[in-house]
Parts: structure tokens; sequence; C-alpha cells
């Protein structure tokens, strides 16, 4: 079989999703992680106990409460498609959803690890130059922790592009809008497509290990160029 | 004219108490704060600089920054803060931690002469020593053209020599820019050479207040050369002990009899006199 005939389709919808769900993310959750950073409010437990959620509940259930949150018959699922005409579920819109919820800890975390390791007179060095907290965040806190954001980026996209569960239960597999690649590589063991499998499983396999390995190789350069603190 | 009426409960090293102050500072004046750890000095100097709640009152020069409802954040506060560890901005350069408080590139190039960071102006913080570093957090803290200068025990991570040069530095600038600085310290030449005043905090409170010379120079108007220090070591040698005790940077041996030995224990703070008519002195070499 030569590499030209694979379909990749699956592929190009996979990092699809993945591209918009980081971008979400990166927006969503750099505020949240930097509040938890700094908080310390007696809320904190609860708010990093919810955001945790995806990391330990099996992605049957959250997919399962997602496809019951946005369908017809809940109100969120209802009040979008009578007002904006928008179905939520067995769509890439319900895809980038789902998976906003599933891969929030993996934005979150990494972030607010790397704002808790921040300098705090340095901020406050801010603060008295006077700078408002969010310029502080963009121009001080940020640049410090670049190898926080990019692990932040890099495990969020990884890890949206490696789901199934959630993908599976709410957007099933329709192929060029919720067929992604995890989800294709499923449907052919299934019905005993194995070298088909192989490929699109070894292609994911190397992609994944790259990805990492370039990681780590920046963030060794970086701390060796900003010297650890 | 700087007025300060704060309280505040603490948890210090010693367990509860409360940080009391009620103080007024001159305009221009270089006031050293002193007193051992954990007295309350920097929660004062942080209380100041509006990154500390407190109750009670600030007015500085009749602006109000601290009253019953308003408390000015401390972005709004005209202050430059130098912290004891340099607290930089380590993904600018040098000339960039100056511009980022104010875009006065003159104030800027002028700091940086003054300080003779000129040719460092490109460097990253990371790569520039401690007294280099601190002399970039004293440029940056006077970009604002502060009125009131907060520092954080800002030399006691520099060595001996560093030390000395800096001080030069943080007095001229402090002239230069006319500003009320206020620094903890725990160095008493230090304070002797840059303040001209003197607080002492203890358990909160304030426990002696005044110049360097009164609250510095335990002997005043007596002729007794003395000096205090601390025990390191009691020998026997034949039938007297030598006692080694550590003076400032100095170390040196005391001669004590069998019954004297027996009253002192290694560790303990002591004063060391004489009733030198005239101790003699001569130049290092």
């Amino acid at each position: 079989m030569d590499l030209m005939s694979i379909d990749y389709t699956p592929f190009l919808l996979s990092f699809k999703l993945a591209t918009i769900v980081t971008l979400i993310l990166f927006v969503i959750a750099m505020p949240i992680g930097w509040w938890l950073s700094q908080t310390k409010c007696r809320c904190k437990p609860f708010v990093e106990a919810l955001t945790s959620l995806p990391i330990v509940l099996p992605p049957s259930v959250l997919g399962f409460y997602v496809l019951f949150a946005l369908s017809y018959n809940a109100p969120i699922g209802a009040f979008f498609e009578e007002t904006f005409g928008i179905k939520l579920v067995f769509n890439f819109t319900g895809l980038v959803i789902a998976s906003v919820i599933y891969s929030f800890p993996f934005m979150v975390q990494p972030l607010q690890g790397g704002f808790e390791t921040l300098n705090k007179n340095m901020l406050e060095a801010s603060y008295i130059a006077g700078k408002s907290r969010f310029e502080t965040l963009l121009r001080v806190a940020l640049p410090n922790i670049k190898p926080a954001v990019l692990t932040a980026l890099i495990v969020t996209f990884a890890h949206t592009v490696g789901e199934f569960g959630v993908v599976l239960m709410v957007g099933g597999s329709i192929p060029g809008e919720t067929k992604v690649a995890s989800v294709a590589i499923y449907e052919f063991v299934e019905v005993m497509d194995y070298p088909q499998a192989h490929i699109y499983s070894a292609i994911m396999l190397v992609m994944s290990f790259s990805v990492l390995l370039g990681v780590y190789l920046f963030n060794q350069r970086h701390k060796r160029r900003i010297g650890v603190q | 004219m700087l007025e300060i009426k704060i309280q505040k409960p603490l948890k210090g090293s010693v367990g509860e108490m409360h940080l009391d102050v009620d103080l007024s500072i001159e305009e221009h004046a270089f006031v050293a704060l002193a007193g051992p750890s954990g007295s309350g000095k920097t929660t004062l100097l942080r209380i100041l600089a509006g990154l500390e709640t407190a109750q009670g009152s600030i007015y500085v020069s009749r602006a109000v920054w601290q009253e019953a409802r308003t408390v000015l954040p401390p972005q709004k506060r005209e202050i430059g803060f130098v912290f004891q560890e340099y607290a930089l901005f380590n993904n600018m350069s040098v000339e960039e931690n100056l511009l980022y408080v104010s875009k006065d590139q003159k104030l800027a190039d002028e700091l940086l002469e003054m300080t003779h960071l000129s040719a460092l102006k490109e460097r990253l913080p990371t790569t520039l020593s401690g007294g280099q570093k601190q002399r970039v957090s004293l440029c940056r803290a006077m970009m604002k053209r502060p009125k009131l200068l907060l520092m954080d025990e800002p030399l006691s991570a520099l060595d001996p020599v560093m030390r000395t040069k800096l001080q030069q530095d943080i007095l001229n600038l402090h002239k230069t820019f006319g500003t009320t600085t206020v620094m903890v310290s725990h160095d008493p030449s230090e304070i002797y050479r840059l303040a001209e005043r003197v607080i002492v905090l203890e358990q909160g409170k304030i426990v002696n207040d005044g110049t360097p010379k009164e609250v510095l120079l335990k002997t005043q108007g007596s002729q007794k050369f003395s000096l205090v220090g601390e025990i390191l070591e009691i020998i026997q040698a034949d039938v007297i002990y030598i006692a080694v005790i550590s003076i400032g940077q100095q170390i040196v041996e005391v001669v004590l009899d069998s019954d004297e030995a027996l009253l002192f224990q290694v560790g303990e703070q002591v004063q060391i006199s004489t009733k030198a008519f005239s101790p003699s002195i001569s130049k290092l070499s």
C-alpha cells in the first residue's frame, strides 16, 4: 500500500480540532491559572478539584454528561438550537465544546504551576512600577514562564489529538465532520483492516513522540539560556 | 513629611505579636530600620509600599496613601522599592528593566551612567553578578523619580567590598533625587555611613529612635573602648584560658583566668572593653 492512497481526512480533522481547542483554552485557562496561582481564597481547592475532574473521570462519563447537556432535550442544547439554529451534538461544534472541557486541566495545570514558580517580588516590582495586574501578566509573568506555556500548549494539543472516548460519545463517527484519527483507527480494528490501523497508529506514534521531544529540547535549551532560578 | 500610624497583628517567629508603629519622618531624610529578625521591619516597609494591608493611616506630604476607607494600591504610590533578592525582570535586558517603569530614555541613560552600568545595558539580568543586579534594581527604583525610596536589606547578599561601593551609589542617588529613603539594615557600619536616623523595632514596637551615634555607639560618653562579640571557642592553655571571639568580621583572642572561663560559654554574646587611654591606630598596608 502506498502512502499517497491513505485518506488523511481524519488526521486533518484531528489537527483542526486540536488547534482550535488549544487556542480557545489558552485564552480561557490563562486567567484562571493566573488567578489560582495568586489567590488566597478559601474556594481555591474547590476550583482546583473542579478543573482537575476531567483527568480522573472516565471519558465516557464526561462524554455522557456533555452529550446530555448539549442535546436538544437539555436547556443549553435547546437554547442554542432555538436561538441560533445551531446543533451542538454529532457535529464539529460539539466536538470542540467537549474537547475544551476534556482538555481543560492540561492547559490550566502547567500554567498555574509556572505562575507559582515566579518570584513574588518580581510581580510586586511590576505593581510598584505602576503596572496593572493584566499588564504584569502579559509583560512579566508570561515571558518568564515560556517553558510552562509551551508545555501547556503542546500537551493540550497532543491530548486533544489523542482523545477518543469523549469524541466518540459526543461526535459519533461522521466522515469529514467528527471522524478523527483515533476514531478511524478504532473502526479499522473493528472491521479487521489491520494494515490501515497499523499505518494510522504508526503515524500517531511518530508524530506524538516528535512533538514531545521538541518540547523537552526547547525547555532544556531555555533553562540553560535564562539560568535556573 | 511622612506620617505613619499603623497597627497589624503578626505571626512572628516567636509567636503572636502586634505591629504598632507611630512615626513621622522628615522629607529628604535617610532613615535606617534596624532590629532583630522577625521584629516587623520588612512588614512595615511592605505596608508603606501598599503590598500588605494594615489598620491605620499613612500620609505623605499631605497626600493620603492610607486612611480609614481609602487605601492606595502600590501602583498609585510614588515609591521605589529595592528588594533583597533584586527581583529583576529576567525576560528584559538591563535597559528594558528601567524603561519598563517609565519610557524616559534620558533618565535611564543618566542612571546607568551614574552607576557605571552603561556597558551592560544590553545584558540579561541572569548574566550579571549580585552587585550588578542590585545596582540595576536601584536604578529601576529611581525611574519613577519616587518621593519615597524603600529598601529591604538591599546589600545583605553582597560581599563587603561590593557593599561599600553600593553604599556610595545609594547615597549619591538619595542626594541627587532628593528622595526620602527608608532602608532596613542589620549592618551597623552601613547604617552609620548612610543614615541620619535609626529606628529600632523589637516585637513590632519602636524601642529606640535617634541618630546612629546615639543608638549604635554603646560606649557613648565614657572613655572606654568597647566592642560586642560572640565567643567562638574557649581553649585551655596551661593555667590560663584563651577565648576566641568574633567581633564584626574579625577574630580576636582574649586571655581569661580559670574563674572567668567558668562564667562564659561558647556562643554567648559578650562585651569586650578596655580602659585604654590611647588605643594605638595604624594604616593597613
